[in-house]
């Protein structure tokens, strides 16, 4: 059967192929869809974990009680997941399991571009790195064959273009895959000093035999063609590859890329003249080809930043691009990410922006666009949960340097869920003295409103338990605490005023739902007719301040009919902050 | 048969990417081989975005070179002219006779050029439609992809394949005729 699919359709389809019946996540471009398209298959129980470390750990529990587990995420959540996973591979799986990370070259929705290829090196675990939606799927399942073979978690690394492009996939029935037994295993299981020498020793060993893997599977072969030129390349870099160079260079197609197949690369090596290694990023395969004595061309001609996409490969290799028509750029106006019309953050940020004095340390998702205009609120930005660590150690430097400067700290939901808590444990527990407003708009928004613990439903649709911020910040002794509607500005303005001034630390829980939410039964009863009116500007009585146009909205129009006045688009869902910045009262409802 | 490429371009919201899967089944369906690629994260409602389609017989890289774009499809004018470096020397444009503003015109700080079609069309081939207008005639905004889409497949000499079953197999059932009626509408205007 044929089916075409993302490269998400297909991790998700060879998992459940593979016969995966445990799989949890942590939603994170380009990874999301992964668990969302696995979560279909009513064979597998698939979860949303509150953060990638969670659900290492506890599908390396699933793999340890016998059956075939998979954790998914986006390369940064590797970083959390890496404790677990340096140690799940000393112990080894019962079951298959397997790792995925999600990379992403060009950084087109992430704060960085790393290159996981190094996690696999670092932590000694085998990786595969498919080109298209075909070997994602097909990958797969031997992946989980691989790890029960060779008694190791697979690390399994796709990239945004692999995640996000469908290409056509033949599709297999799933397989009849026996739960293992589970065995109490000491010295398997726990890596207690007495028994970490043994696991590693095993980790070693076991990586030696996936190095003969390597040079004799199906996923890393040769091409030849013309002996001048022979290419290796992973990953979606093959496929640029032979979209630049064709039938006029040889190719060492390589797939399953760590442990590297270095006798194959010798081999390929003897055949041609020239190697060019087209590599995304890092100089990995790069580095240890040349170290082996083979002399190749890498980073020194192509680029390491970035794509490696077609014509970057064809400029570097012939010093020019493809012909192309320059377009007139005087005519083009840039299209920077905007809070969308109705967005519950925008009235939280337009009062946020008038604060003075202020350290505003912000964490990822939507809110992060506090940065751009016309707010420019946010002084810094690391990773999940850092705004309030991060507040934190800001506001512990300021009293240590006598700064008077308030700090306030910005994170949604689902990112206090992932790593906010024990970061504002931290700041009570050490008595700092800062402001941490938690944007909660009900769900996990960024990444297209995946469920978590705070908006009472799972994964595959059923109810859950809802875990009340409130109450968690109370747990951890937290005083003072105001939950506020952002759109009520007085509100919203009145509580900043009352939070940078608190005694010890402070939060302000905003609460209104995303703007593009499919509302539950519960948003419906507690936010009565929400988006269910639009507002329009009275012509006769709008003088062209322009002072609206600073909460950022999308829906508003500064003078379309070039009269100088303000208008209001369709897209306005009725949020009324405008309205209530308006010197005249000219934005009215309906 | 030589890879072709199609370019599909607009504003986020406006259906590009539904556009270029619809395309990409009834591609699939009459037996080519076919890779798509699109790009989507970070809240982009309202940012620029753009879906790429190949087909031919063995399709390597889903990644539209630039330069080589047998055709682009702008669903809003000025991304026309963001993306027409990708155009190949000898490819056509379509663009739909549409403006939405980006943020710096909203608030001010930039001007929405007044005649950026005047403009296309000192550099390449250019068919304008006003796809927008006719999706609302026909009752229903959000058809304006469909009625881009269908352009796209008369331009590109795809008429042959069965779109109206491509439309029934991917389409919610209550919207499928209103499809249909948008494609062939589509169709008759290039």
């Amino acid at each position: 059967m044929k089916k075409l699919f993302t490269g998400n359709e297909a991790a998700a389809r060879g998992a459940w192929e593979a016969g995966v019946k445990f799989a949890a996540a942590y939603p994170g471009t380009p990874s999301t869809e992964i668990l969302e398209n696995l979560a279909l298959y009513k064979e597998v129980q698939t979860e949303w974990a509150p953060n990638e470390k969670v659900a290492v750990e506890s599908v390396a529990g699933a793999s340890i009680a016998g059956i075939r587990s998979l954790a998914c995420m986006k390369h940064v959540g590797l970083n959390v997941a890496a404790d677990p996973m340096f140690t799940f591979a000393y112990l080894g799986v019962n079951a298959g399991s397997v790792i995925l990370t999600a990379d992403e070259p060009g950084m087109f929705s992430s704060q960085n571009e790393q290159d996981n290829r190094h996690y696999a090196r670092a932590a000694n675990l085998p990786m595969f790195e498919p080109s298209d939606s075909q070997e994602t799927k097909d990958m797969m399942v031997e992946a989980f064959d691989l790890s029960e073979k060779y008694d190791v978690p697979v690390l399994f690394r796709m990239t945004t273009r692999v995640d996000h492009s469908k290409s056509i996939v033949t599709c297999k029935p799933r397989k009849d895959v026996q739960d293992k037994p589970y065995e109490k295993n000491i010295p398997k299981y726990c890596p207690m000093p007495a028994f970490t020498g043994k696991m590693q020793e095993k980790l070693y060993k076991n990586l030696e035999k996936t190095k003969e893997f390597s040079n004799h599977c199906k996923w890393n072969y040769i091409e030849d063609n013309h002996k001048s030129l022979g290419i290796i390349a992973s990953g979606v870099a093959f496929r640029y590859a032979k979209e630049v160079f064709g039938d006029n260079a040889s190719y060492l197609k390589v797939g399953f890329s760590y442990p590297l197949p270095m006798d194959l690369i010798r081999e390929f090596s003897q055949k041609v003249d020239t190697i060019y290694i087209l590599e995304e990023n890092d100089p990995i395969m790069e580095t240890e080809i040349k170290a082996a004595g083979i002399s190749c061309i890498g980073k020194d001609k192509f680029p390491r930043r970035g794509e490696l996409l077609p014509e970057r490969i064809r400029i570097a290799a012939f010093g020019k691009s493809k012909e192309t028509i320059k377009p007139n750029t005087e005519t083009i106006v840039g299209r920077p990410p905007a809070l969308c019309a109705g967005c519950p953050h925008r009235g939280f940020f337009y009062e946020l922006s008038k604060l003075k004095d202020t350290m505003i340390f912000s964490d990822i998702g939507c809110y992060t666009l506090g940065a751009l205009a016309p707010y420019n609120a946010t002084d810094a930005c690391i990773c999940m949960g850092a705004s309030i660590s991060g507040g934190h150690g800001v506001a512990q430097a300021f009293k240590i340097k006598n700064e008077k400067k308030h700090v306030i700290s910005v994170i949604g939901d689902s990112t206090f869920f992932h790593s906010g808590i024990t970061s504002l444990l931290d700041a009570s527990y050490n008595k700092s003295s800062y402001l941490t407003v938690i944007l909660d708009n009900r769900i996990t928004g960024m990444t297209g409103h995946q469920q978590n613990p705070g908006s009472g439903y799972d994964l595959k649709g059923n109810k859950a338990p809802i875990s009340d911020i409130e109450q968690i910040c109370r747990a951890i002794n937290i005083k003072n605490i105001r939950t506020v509607n952002p759109n009520h500005l007085d509100e919203m303005k009145d509580a900043l005023e009352w939070g940078i001034h608190c005694e010890g630390p402070s939060v302000i829980i905003t609460r209104w739902p995303c703007a593009l939410k499919r509302l539950s039964t519960e948003d419906k009863e507690e936010f009565p007719g929400v988006f269910t009116q639009k507002y329009h500007v009275e012509m006769d009585k709008c003088i062209g301040c322009k002072r609206c146009i600073d909460t950022g909205c999308p829906a508003l129009e500064f003078s379309r009919n070039q009269d100088g006045k303000m208008s209001i688009t369709d897209s306005c869902v009725g949020c009324g902050v405008c309205s209530q910045v308006c010197p005249v009262n000219a934005i009215v409802k309906g | 048969m030589e890879t072709k490429n199609i370019l599909l371009v607009g504003v986020g919201g406006q259906g590009t990417i539904t556009a270029a899967k619809l395309l990409t089944c009834g591609l699939m369906a009459s037996g080519y081989d076919v890779k798509m690629s699109e790009i989507h994260g970070m809240s982009q409602r309202g940012g620029s975005v753009s879906s790429q389609v190949r087909y031919g017989t063995d399709v390597q890289s889903p990644v539209i070179e630039a330069g080589t774009a047998d055709i682009i499809v702008a669903f809003e004018k000025m991304e026309a002219m963001r993306y027409l470096n990708y155009l190949k020397q000898d490819g056509k444009v379509i663009v739909n006779d549409k403006e939405i503003w980006p943020m710096p015109v909203i608030i001010g700080k930039a001007e929405y050029h007044p005649d950026i079609i005047g403009e296309l069309k000192k550099l390449a081939d250019v068919t304008v439609i006003d796809a927008s207008k006719l999706a609302i005639d026909l009752g229903n905004e959000k058809v304006t992809n469909v009625i881009l889409l269908g352009a796209i497949i008369k331009a590109m000499g795809l008429d042959h394949i069965d779109w109206d079953q491509i439309i029934q197999d991917n389409v919610k059932e209550k919207f499928v005729e209103l499809n249909q009626v948008a494609i062939r509408k589509g169709m008759d205007l290039v």
